[in-house]
């Protein structure tokens, strides 16, 4: 088989921290024993929660689904070993904001007794719907940080380059690299799938090369593999550069393009897909396995033996710190994910989900961690090493100033929180941290906004309805004094014989009650259609929020909020036009005012 | 509690600050060595003030006095200045010199990081515009023309202005300032005949400023300052005199700009100060152009002996508006965002 030549490209900036990945690799993934207890978050992934299947005493077997994935946006969870489920209680979870979230409690009863798996034999040439109602029944969201729902993403249309993503570019992190190499066949099998699924001409398999053990394993399985689609899968070694594994970082690299600001990689004819989640999608499809586990890395100074555990969904940190052999005396931090982007354990008893693919635990002195910030002396080595070619020291500067709108014009938005400005920043400054704020306060301010314009809307509408009812007795009123000076004025002339004018008035009098009773009836739908809107334009407004804040942060799941806030959107203008129409209908001058 | 990154590398910003230190040391030394010790005792006298200023306005300020003091900058400045202004001026001149950097170029403006001036060029110009003739022919003569002043020379001139030391003997013109007094009296080459400009370019001179390019090299090669300032100040220099003083008769030659003054200092060292220069690459590129375009403009039609000090000054008022307008295009963008202040309508 002839590898394609593929020619590289550079992203702009990056750095090129110690990579410090040795240790880790040096031992083959181990399974540690089962912890006592598991704790299964509800969700584990970017969207909605699903519903919860179980109850509290309820006993279940390996690979049962505890929760649906019946919501659009929702995956499922299945139980990653047998046991009883004691409670469903809200626990720390895996968040940067270090928040409490609603979780399964599992107590394994050892046998590890599973559901019998059932997997397409020949799934390259099962029907691709089948193949995804599969992957969402698995629970597979992707295993590369992001967590986006996998079936989801690839129903993505009009993909001709599949990426996935072997770069592991942070430091200490070699969960993937280790997969690749003791797995490389499945992983292959999983992207032979998701070539299938994506109809893309062209998958890409970026691999840092500082990892030429993956690269050779991944080369060799592609050696092996006969199949049609094998031509047009490639792996390619890419330089070893922080952050090359960011989405749109490879993207660039291998293909050349830039993702534009605020859009998916889609909208250009790229999916990216990370190694972890092809080697999940495998195994749902091939073997009928759900993701109940993962690889994760343990890693740091403070560890005696740092390694890559094949961890149970829902395991503890604390039960994983152990079997490696935490030295607590000499532990600095405790991270979960890398030195540059994760964030610090809040307590032991946090479970590994789908995303979590590193626990850093380091030792005094073994990361020089940032110190006493210095005032910025704009020296611009930030700017440098941006990979998004931001200013980062101006951003700085208007987040100190809560200059938000220049923060804003400055891109802001864009800067993917890599952490890169402030790894060399000479004057120590935590500006990630700076960033986060300022775009917390932004969006904030976004809500806020958003929501006094809707209750600015509700208000002006209400005195509109106000306004045209005010106008409406009025006119009433005025119809009746009309009528009345009529009888009265042509009562002199009218002939005592004469009904006519009874009779007209007896008319308008009909008229009248008539008007009020379809009035009273309008009213009342109006009023129903109102209802209806003000929620509608609730729904709509958070649905934007919600969008608005994925796009923001880059999450994948903007497609998908986005096709979302579409839909309600549409309701809106049909209920609004219904409205129109209504009150078009009950009064049509009043119709030409408005 | 923190959050990440947890890890960082490269230099900090003391240490950065010390680099720059070293760096100025080849060329300094040079200076000694053909000027005398009148740049010694200048450079303890402004050091001893810079620090002290600061340390005094930390106090007033309630600012960690010593941990700031660490950072080193005030140290530059004071060293630069050393190295900017004439070695034979009264003592009260430098320690004035001093104090105004630090209070007035940085201090005021709420400190290292904050200062739109280069501060050492602030207390430059107020110097050069309060006392012209001492700033202009305070000069030392280079080896070769005298012998160059020992410390006990060098301080009996500049703190007790000894008359008994034969000043004129030892001190003088630039060559920079000589050329251009007699080019269109004389002949080119009548006046390179003039001692001052010794067999090469400018006696001296010529051996500092290359000295001073020296160091200017280490600052690239630890990537403390990158290339595009220094170069693009020499470049915007160059074009501008052969354009206009392509005449050697008539207007003073090209080396001679390059070599008789303080551009190679003023390309590496000062222009390049960060914190009152652009930080966009495309920014940096135009900051020095412009920066090498005034020193010529200056230097050719102006009453200054140097230009470097009004050139930076001019060019730091412009850096704010510079860095607004040369934005890079930032990822995943179309163009870059180079409009103005961009103001949302509410
Ligand atoms: S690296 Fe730090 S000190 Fe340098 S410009 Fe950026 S924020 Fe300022
Ligand atoms: S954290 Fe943001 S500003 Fe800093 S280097 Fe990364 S993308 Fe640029």
């Amino acid at each position: 088989m002839t590898q394609r030549h593929i020619e590289l490209h550079q992203f702009p900036g990056g750095i090129c921290p110690p990579t410090q990945k040795a240790l880790s690799t040096s031992r083959p993934i181990a399974y540690p024993p089962l912890a006592k207890q598991l704790i299964l978050p509800i969700q584990q992934h970017t969207g909605m929660p699903g519903r919860v299947l179980v109850k509290v005493g309820e006993q279940v077997k390996k690979g049962q689904m505890l929760v649906d994935a019946q919501l659009p946006m929702s995956v499922a969870v299945h139980a990653s070993t047998s046991g009883i489920i004691t409670a469903i209680d809200e626990h720390w979870v895996p968040h940067p904001s270090g928040m409490k979230d609603m979780c399964i409690f599992l107590e394994p009863d050892g046998l590890d007794e599973s559901v019998e798996y059932q997997g397409y034999e020949n799934y390259l040439e099962t029907n691709p719907t089948k193949l995804l109602e599969c992957i969402r029944a698995s629970g597979i969201s992707g295993l590369g940080g992001a967590g986006f729902p996998t079936d989801i993403k690839l129903k993505a249309s009009k993909i001709e380059t599949l990426i996935i993503n072997g770069a592991e570019c942070e430091p200490y992190i070699s969960a993937d690299d280790m997969l690749m190499r003791e797995r490389s066949e499945d992983i292959l099998q999983g992207i032979l799938i998701l070539l299938k699924l994506t109809k893309a001409d062209v998958c890409l398999v970026g691999i840092e090369d500082d990892k030429p053990q993956a690269i050779f394993a991944m080369k060799q399985a592609l050696e092996k593999d006969k199949d049609d689609d094998t031509h047009r899968v490639n792996i390619v070694e890419v330089p070893t550069r922080y952050p090359s594994g960011g989405e749109k970082q490879l993207i660039k690299i291998l293909t050349g393009k830039e993702v534009p600001s605020g859009k998916l990689p889609a909208s250009i004819g790229v999916l990216c897909q990370n190694v972890g989640t092809a080697y999940a999608v495998h195994q749902a499809v091939a073997l009928g396995r759900p993701l109940v586990s993962r690889i994760t890395t343990l890693a740091g100074g403070a560890l005696s033996t740092p390694m890559n555990l094949e961890v149970p969904l829902g395991t503890p940190i604390g039960h994983l710190l152990e079997y490696t052999g935490l030295h607590q005396e000499q532990l600095e931090q405790l991270i979960i994910g890398g030195p540059l982007m994760g964030f610090p354990v809040k307590t032991t008893s946090i479970p590994i989900t789908k995303i979590s693919n590193c626990i850093l635990a380091t030792k005094q002195g073994e990361l020089s961690t940032p110190e006493q910030a210095r005032p910025c002396i704009r020296c611009g080595y930030c700017t440098d090493v941006c990979p998004a070619q931001l200013l980062p020291q101006q951003l700085y500067w208007f987040s100190t100033a809560q200059e938000w709108q220049k923060a804003e014009s400055h891109n802001l938005f864009d800067c993917i929180e890599c952490g890169a400005c402030a790894y060399v920043c000479p004057s120590e400054i935590p500006l990630v941290q700076y960033y986060r704020f300022a775009k917390g306060e932004i969006r904030q301010d976004r809500a806020a906004t958003e929501k006094s314009d809707r209750a600015r809307e509700r208000f002006e509408f209400r005195n509109q309805r106000i306004e045209r009812e005010k106008v409406a007795r009025a006119a009433r009123r005025q119809a009746r004094a009309n009528t009345d000076t009529k009888v009265l004025s042509e009562k002199p002339h009218a002939k005592p014989m004469d009904k006519q004018p009874l009779r007209s008035a007896g008319a308008i009098g009909d008229v009248e009650s008539e008007s009020i009773q379809s009035l009273l009836v309008d009213e009342a739908a109006l009023e129903a259609i109102n209802k209806k809107i003000r929620m509608m334009e609730d729904r709509v407004g958070k649905a934007r929020e919600r969008y608005e804040m994925a796009l923001s942060d880059g999450l994948d799941t903007a497609s998908a909020l986005k096709r979302a806030l579409d839909k309600q959107e549409t309701k809106l203008t049909t209920l609004l036009s219904e409205r129109e129409r209504m009150m078009s209908h009950s009064d049509p001058a009043e119709g030409k005012e408005t | 509690m923190k959050s990440s990154p947890y890890s960082r590398d490269g230099m900090k910003t003391p240490t950065v600050m010390r680099w720059v230190l070293a760096a100025l040391l080849p060329g300094y030394l040079t200076q000694i060595y053909f000027f005398g010790w009148g740049y010694g005792v200048s450079m303890l006298l402004l050091l001893l003030t810079a620090v002290l200023v600061e340390a005094g306005v930390l106090a007033i300020r309630k600012r960690p006095v010593l941990e700031t003091l660490k950072d080193s900058s005030a140290l530059v400045t004071a060293a630069l200045l050393a190295i900017a202004l004439p070695p034979f001026l009264p003592w009260w001149m430098y320690v004035m010199a001093g104090s105004v950097a630090v209070l007035f170029g940085k201090q005021l403006y709420g400190g290292l990081g904050f200062n739109p001036f280069n501060p050492a060029m602030i207390a430059y110009a107020l110097l050069l515009v309060s006392y012209p003739v001492a700033m202009s022919t305070s000069w030392a003569l280079p080896l070769g023309l005298a012998e160059p002043a020992d410390i006990l020379t060098a301080s009996r001139i500049i703190f007790l202005g000894d008359p008994l030391v034969q000043l004129d003997a030892l001190s003088g013109a630039t060559p920079l300032d000589t050329y251009k007094s007699l080019a269109g009296v004389e002949l080119s080459d009548g006046i390179w005949q003039k001692p001052i400009f010794g067999e090469h370019v400018a006696l001296g001179w010529e051996w500092v400023a290359m000295a001073f390019g020296v160091g200017g090299g280490l600052l690239l090669l630890k990537r403390i300052i990158t290339w595009h300032i220094p170069v693009c100040v020499i470049l915007g220099l160059s074009v501008m005199a052969m354009l206009f003083g392509w005449d050697p008769d008539r207007s003073v030659p090209i080396h001679l700009h390059w070599l008789g003054g303080s551009l190679i200092v003023g390309a590496f060292f000062i222009a390049t100060d960060p914190v009152s220069a652009p930080t966009t690459t495309l920014g940096k590129c135009w900051f020095g152009i412009g920066i090498g375009v005034l020193v010529y403009v200056i230097r050719a039609w102006g009453n200054y002996p140097d230009a470097v000090a009004f050139a930076v000054l001019l060019m730091n008022f412009t850096a704010p508006l510079l860095d607004q307008i040369t934005q890079p295009k930032t990822f995943g963008h179309q163009k870059p965002n180079r409009t103005l202040i961009k103001v949302q309508v509410k």
